[in-house]
């Protein structure tokens, strides 16, 4: 045996208050009562009286029910439009009141409701006492300020890890690249398959300008050095101090032989012009052996370091200030080629 | 103690007694040069070392500070965000202190590691409740209590809020509501966006 359901009667202020975005529509079209948060939203008029398809299209869905009027609709989830805003699309489900009473439509903003609420400039008095969406607009508003933290951590975080990136490949004295970033460098070239020439310098008279003039005027002679090879190469040559006075060229696409040796001269020349430094004249000048990758099977930037340094060896034997060509040494190694 | 918290704790020292003020207090306690940094989580005892060292320095007591701290992180208009936030947990300020017991669960669903200690609310009559905190920093109820004369003050209630403590970290607010409607509290509507 089943019991009949019992009949509830609802005043309207109590709906309002449990449900304030609802609308009583009757089997006539015709709106009966809007509850107060949608009145508040649908800007343009009151709609009490007026027929409900005046005032909405219903978007979704989108073939129509054959009946002509709501009932249709019953049991459906419905999206509505607003035809005197745009911008206002609602959800909506319609419920039968019974006894010829027509309908109830429950209306809500669905995943719109954040940008609903600045519109319309909502309150928690707006939304029923256990309604979870002040909860849901909390939640979205922690949420931002949140991420503008972590947005303002990462932004740090990227500036920190760029400083210390370039530190940690820049020779601070002369703010060449120093062995780690020769290595970078040399890695980016050899694993993209950019052939390059390798010009390997080391100063001659440093020692004793360190000796004579002292380490001052030894790190002025370095830094006017690091000047000097920029204005020798093209900017996008790479330049770098890789010992106390040793500096090495990656110079792409490589050189003629002659054309290094032609470029090791002018660099020697600029070099050997002297540096004053606190009056006093220090002259240095270089000694280099260079070696050009596509002499190898397989470069590797240690052995065309070694080969380089064998040939600028050569090249101080035979007196300073002078450039040679490296040969490659090792297994697989070739001549280099002659352009 | 949360990043958040110590966060709060440089900038209301920094905006109050001056950044080089606090560039001293942050030396002197230990601190890396940039200060706090709000996402992380630091040793409760560096927290405790620059309230220490704050207190000797500026000559305020470390109570005076707490307190000062809880009114700030309400009543600055830098800090609105953190004022908004408080505001969503109750539409007058009877339903935010008997909804404080939410406080903890509130904090952790905006950031899920931010530990807020255990708030425990009791009415003791109409317009009067007693706040009960237990806390591993010892002094979190102070705070509260600067926030909550803050806040009474954003909801325009004329309220009596006292703070005292019978056992080391164990520590009583009580609150009386005096006039609901004193004054115009400061408006608040639910979009962050529409708020002036």
């Amino acid at each position: 045996m089943t019991e009949a359901t019992p009949t509830l009667r609802l005043t309207l202020q109590t709906l309002d208050a449990v449900m304030p975005m609802h609308m009583v529509i009757g089997v006539d079209g015709v709106i009966r009562h809007v509850g107060p948060t949608l009145r508040k939203v649908l800007v343009g008029g009151d709609l009490v009286g007026t027929s409900f398809w005046e005032g909405f299209e219903v978007v979704r869905p989108s073939i129509k029910p054959d009946a002509r009027g709501l009932d249709g609709y019953v049991n459906t989830r419905m999206r509505l439009q607003y035809r005197h805003d745009a911008g206002l699309g609602l959800r909506a489900s319609l419920y039968p009141l019974g006894e010829d009473q027509g309908f109830l439509m429950t209306v809500s903003f669905g995943i719109s409701v954040v940008a609903a609420v600045a519109e319309h400039e909502l309150t928690g008095a707006d939304f029923s006492r256990n309604d979870p969406t002040v909860e849901m607009l909390y939640l979205a508003e922690a949420n931002a300020a949140a991420m503008r933290e972590a947005r303002r951590l990462i932004g740090r975080l990227q500036i920190a890890r760029d400083t210390a990136e370039d530190a940690s490949l820049t020779d601070p004295l002369t703010g060449l690249r120093n062995r780690r970033g020769l290595e970078s460098e040399a890695a980016e070239r050899l694993r993209s398959g950019q052939l390059f020439t390798l010009l390997l310098l080391d100063l001659d008279y440093f020692k004793s300008v360190n000796d004579v003039h002292g380490h001052a005027a030894g790190d002025a002679v370095l830094i006017e050095v690091a000047e000097r090879l920029k204005n020798c190469v093209r900017p996008a040559d790479v330049i770098a101090r890789i010992g106390g006075d040793e500096f090495v060229l990656l110079v792409n696409p490589p050189l003629r032989n002659a054309q290094t040796l032609a470029l090791a001269q002018r660099i020697i020349g600029a070099i050997e012009a002297p540096v004053v430094f606190e009056g006093a004249a220090c002259r240095v000048s270089a000694s280099a052996g260079f070696v050009v990758s596509n002499g190898y099977e397989a470069p590797l930037l240690e052995e065309m370091l070694r080969d380089a340094d064998a040939a600028l060896y050569d090249a101080k034997m035979q007196g300073r200030g002078r450039a040679m060509v490296g040969t490659p040494a090792g297994t697989g190694a070739q001549a280099p080629v002659q352009n | 103690m949360h990043g958040l918290v110590n966060k709060g704790l440089e900038r209301f020292l920094a905006d109050t007694y001056g950044q080089a003020t606090w560039a001293e207090i942050a030396a002197a306690a230990g601190l890396p040069p940039d200060g706090f940094e709000a996402l992380l989580t630091y040793d409760l005892a560096l927290t405790t070392n620059v309230l220490g060292v704050a207190s000797s320095r500026l000559g305020k007591s470390e109570h005076a500070l707490l307190e000062d701290l809880g009114t700030y992180l309400v009543s600055d208009p830098k800090m609105d965000s953190v004022r908004r936030l408080l505001r969503f947990g109750g539409i007058d300020f009877a339903d935010f202190v008997s909804s404080l017991d939410e406080l903890p669960e509130r904090a952790r669903l905006a950031v899920p590691n931010l530990n807020i200690p255990e708030v425990l609310v009791q009415e003791l009559g109409p317009d009067e409740y007693r706040i009960k905190v237990v806390s591993d920093f010892g002094h979190f109820g102070v705070i509260l209590a600067g926030i909550l004369r803050a806040m009474a003050d954003d909801y325009g209630c004329l309220s009596l809020i006292e703070w005292s403590s019978d056992a080391p970290a164990h520590e009583t607010i009580h609150v009386q509501l005096l006039d609901g409607t004193y004054a115009e509290g400061k408006a608040f509507v639910l979009s962050a966006e529409a708020a002036p």
